[in-house]
């Protein structure tokens, strides 16, 4: 018992896990501690998918002048509760013509990659479950498989609404997996390595956030990974108002109730990443030494989660061939050049031996220049197009005349 | 090489979170493009033209509340209109002003329901229809001060209106007006006259040339909207309309955008009306007495007012009994549908929710 010499020392998982496997052989240790990190991941998982529910309810309704559950236990916590016990209640209805095993099996299934993103996440300095090498690269694979689950969903319901979400998310997957690759190339260029790990390890050593030197990197990550997810407003997979409840239309019960906890779990994840790779994971300038590494991951994943409500209660839903040139015409340029920018400057300082303390705000304070630009050069562009788009009707009409455009 | 596909054809309703009812869109589609587009109606026809034939005029007014359940007082309006014109009956003036004031307030708030929607069917997730709705709960308060009820009004009468205005009427509706409301428009068009996505995703799309809306009879600010300016309340006054100073708002292309500056400019310039209305208030009795089923003379009559969605007209023939003969309702969400193909076709399904939602339909007038 010498890792939990004091009761705070619990605080960092690798401390119980060091306890519990001390004094075991070898193969038994490397179990129990698999274990432990699996049930310490689906613990989390699942108490934040809950968790969340409630969240988002009450931050919405107050967003859009509501009060959101408020009955079911103190400030309506134990909705998600009640919620999840009436899904389980409900009768899970297939459809007679669908694919009924594939069908049943899509909800399970779709729960699996965030689960395995999860784990290779840091959440403290001992504290990931698996410290890949490639750890950028498995979590963009994993997060695109969901892509495919919703797909099997949707197909196997032979619901012509699932099948219009299907599509929609098979085509947003193809654009937007492109920006959000080259985006996240931006931070493991500066740190040389693929390892979430080595990403705040390179941060803490720089004293800095990959936020201030690759604020280009960052705002192309969260717009596609906003579409990767399907979240508003880029959820067209499920647009109600468009296409019902899109890929979900045909589900109900807990099968439907799993879809929607793995949106909220999707959130988080993309949360956790833009997290570590843009804002030092589980370091914050020295934070780290009085709070517990994972309760700063859990923060930054909350403000991330944040933005991504904000987005989701302000902003109405682009159309199919928007989002697309969105994408292709200018998420897919932007990221290019950022990798080029970054591939540059990281060669000059390696190559040059620049002292960190000066190259890095040098070039922070380049690329904020250079995002501040292309985004005043985007709202020219824009509003090229909007120009003539009135911002009042014509008044002072003369009864009984057609009025037409003044061009 | 082109992809040859079957055409898809898609049911949008009668059962569809976009079709404000029971509306059944019947897309055939290439891809997500429309490359034809059906109408179904019916689902919500409840007889309301057979019904009023037996029921006596006064009680055919709870009727039209029925009809378009968004705006209950100017159907109210329309039927004691024309009952009142078949029966030469002169309401008082102070009868006259409340009808404009609660007309008015009427087409605010169902104005509210078109904005909200028609931004809720560009994607924005409840947000600004919540907010739309707050407004209108504000205008039925009122409406519950006057007559008891918030949604079916059952308030005019025949030669007047059912009940005098409360005192506290007057400062309630007033501090609405005066400043609840402007500070709250202002605010509600910087968030979304201009939005870039409400533009991308409404400009341009669902445009009904001014020479194909006159010619489907459109009316409302669906003809407003191509650019025609025409308002019952302008060109064939009645209550005291000639008396109000107020604007025709109208677009320049006709496309939903159009449409919803259109709404939003007419909400101002009801704020307008009523204020003028209230400052004008006379004094004397709210309704003159009228036999509990009065009878109309043999004849018939057409007579229109405008309702939030264009021209509410009622054709009614009377054989000399207290109900009327025939009772045709000519509702404007019915007509300004018919040019719902020839906006739609070309599209995509995403924008045909959108078109659908800035013809502000309501079914319930749909289909009667």
């Amino acid at each position: 018992m010498i890792a939990l010499e004091h009761f705070y020392d619990a605080r960092d998982l690798q401390n119980i896990v060091e306890a519990v496997t001390d004094g075991m052989n070898e193969q038994l240790a490397y179990v129990v501690a698999a274990l432990l990190g699996c049930l310490a991941i689906l613990g989390f998982v699942g108490v934040t998918a809950i968790i969340n529910i409630w969240i988002e309810r009450r931050l919405i309704a107050r967003m859009q002048v509501r009060l959101g559950p408020n009955r079911v236990g103190p400030m309506g916590l134990l909705q998600p509760v009640a919620d999840a016990l009436k899904l389980i209640q409900k009768e899970v209805l297939v459809p007679r013509a669908g694919d009924r095993f594939i069908f049943l099996v899509a909800p399970l299934l779709v729960f699996i990659p965030p689960m395995f993103t999860f784990g290779v996440l840091p959440f403290g300095e001992n504290m990931a479950f698996v410290d890949l090498d490639v750890a950028v690269l498995f979590v963009i694979a994993f997060s695109s498989i969901t892509t495919l689950l919703i797909f099997m969903a949707a197909w196997s319901s032979n619901n012509k609404y699932a099948l219009f979400g299907a599509m929609r998310v098979i085509a947003m997957l193809v654009s937007y997996e492109v920006p959000l690759v080259l985006a996240a190339m931006g931070p493991v260029i500066f740190a040389e390595s693929m390892s979430l790990q080595d990403i705040v390890e390179f941060q803490k050593d720089n004293w800095t956030l990959l936020l201030l030197i690759q604020p280009l990197a960052f705002v192309i990550f969260m717009l596609s990974a906003t579409a990767e997810i399907n979240r508003s407003p880029f959820d067209l997979a499920e647009a109600e108002s468009e296409i019902v409840a899109g890929y979900l239309t045909e589900f109900s019960g807990m099968k439907w109730g799993l879809f929607y906890a793995v949106e909220l779990v999707n959130a988080l994840t993309a949360s956790g990443i833009a997290a570590t790779l843009f804002l030092g994971g589980w370091w914050f300038f020295g934070l780290e030494e009085y709070v517990p590494g994972w309760m700063i991951v859990i923060g930054k994943i909350y403000l991330f989660y944040f933005v991504f409500m904000w987005f989701r209660g302000t902003l109405p839903r682009l159309r199919m061939d928007q989002l697309m040139s969105f994408a292709w015409k200018y998420l897919l340029p932007l990221a290019l050049l950022n990798v080029l920018i970054a591939g540059v400057q990281s060669t000059l300082w390696a190559r040059n031996d620049w002292d960190e303390a000066v190259a890095f705000p040098i070039f922070g304070l380049i690329n904020v220049g250079l995002i501040g630009l292309l985004a005043l050069a985007f709202g020219r562009l824009l509003a090229s197009s909007m120009a003539e788009a009135p911002r009042r009707a014509h008044l002072g009409a003369q009864l009984g005349e057609i009025y037409r455009s003044p061009a | 090489m082109a992809i040859q596909a079957e055409p898809f054809v898609v049911n949008v309703g009668p059962q569809h979170p976009s079709t404000h009812g029971v509306f059944r869109m019947k897309l055939t589609l290439d891809g997500e493009r429309i490359v034809d587009a059906d109408m179904v109606i019916g689902y919500l026809h409840r007889s309301i033209e057979k019904l009023a034939e037996e029921r006596t005029w006064t009680q055919n007014i709870p009727f039209m509340d029925r009809t378009d359940y968004l705006a209950a007082m100017t159907g109210n309006q329309a039927i004691v209109l024309a009952a009142e014109k078949m029966m030469a009956i002169e309401p008082p003036e102070r009868a006259k002003y409340i009808r404009v004031i609660m007309a008015e307030l009427q087409r605010f708030a169902s104005h509210c329901m078109a904005v909200g929607t028609f931004v809720n069917d560009c994607g924005a997730w409840q947000t600004p229809l919540m907010y739309m709705l707050r407004e209108r709960e504000k205008v039925l308060d009122l409406f519950e001060m006057v007559c008891g009820a918030r949604v079916t009004l059952n308030y005019m009468r025949i030669g007047g209106v059912a009940f005098d205005l409360p005192d506290e009427f007057v400062p309630a509706c007033r501090q609405l007006i005066e400043e609840d409301f402007p500070r709250r428009m202002e605010e509600y068009a910087r968030l979304l006259i201009g939005n870039e996505i409400i533009l991308a995703r409404s400009r341009g799309i669902g445009v009904l040339p001014a020479e194909l809306a006159i010619a489907s009879s459109c009316s409302g600010p669906m003809l407003r909207g191509s650019g025609v300016a025409w308002d019952i309340r302008k060109a064939d006054p009645y209550d005291v309309y000639d008396r109000m100073d107020f604007e025709i708002p109208v677009g320049y292309q006709g496309d939903c955008y159009d449409r919803f500056l259109v709404r939003f400019e007419e909400m101002q310039q009801s704020i307008a009306i009523v204020k003028q209305a209230l400052d004008a208030l006379p004094g004397g009795p709210e309704k003159v007495d009228i036999p509990l089923a009065p009878m109309a003379p043999p004849g018939e009559q057409y007579s229109r007012v405008e309702s939030p969605r264009g021209e509410l007209g009622i054709y009614a023939v009377s054989d000399g009994s207290p109900n009327p003969y025939r009772f045709h309702i000519r509702s404007p969400s019915y007509i300004n549908l018919s040019a719902l193909k020839q906006m739609t076709v070309g599209h995509t399904v995403a924008d045909a929710v959108v078109i659908l939602g800035s013809i502000d339909i309501v079914v319930g007038e749909v289909d009667r």
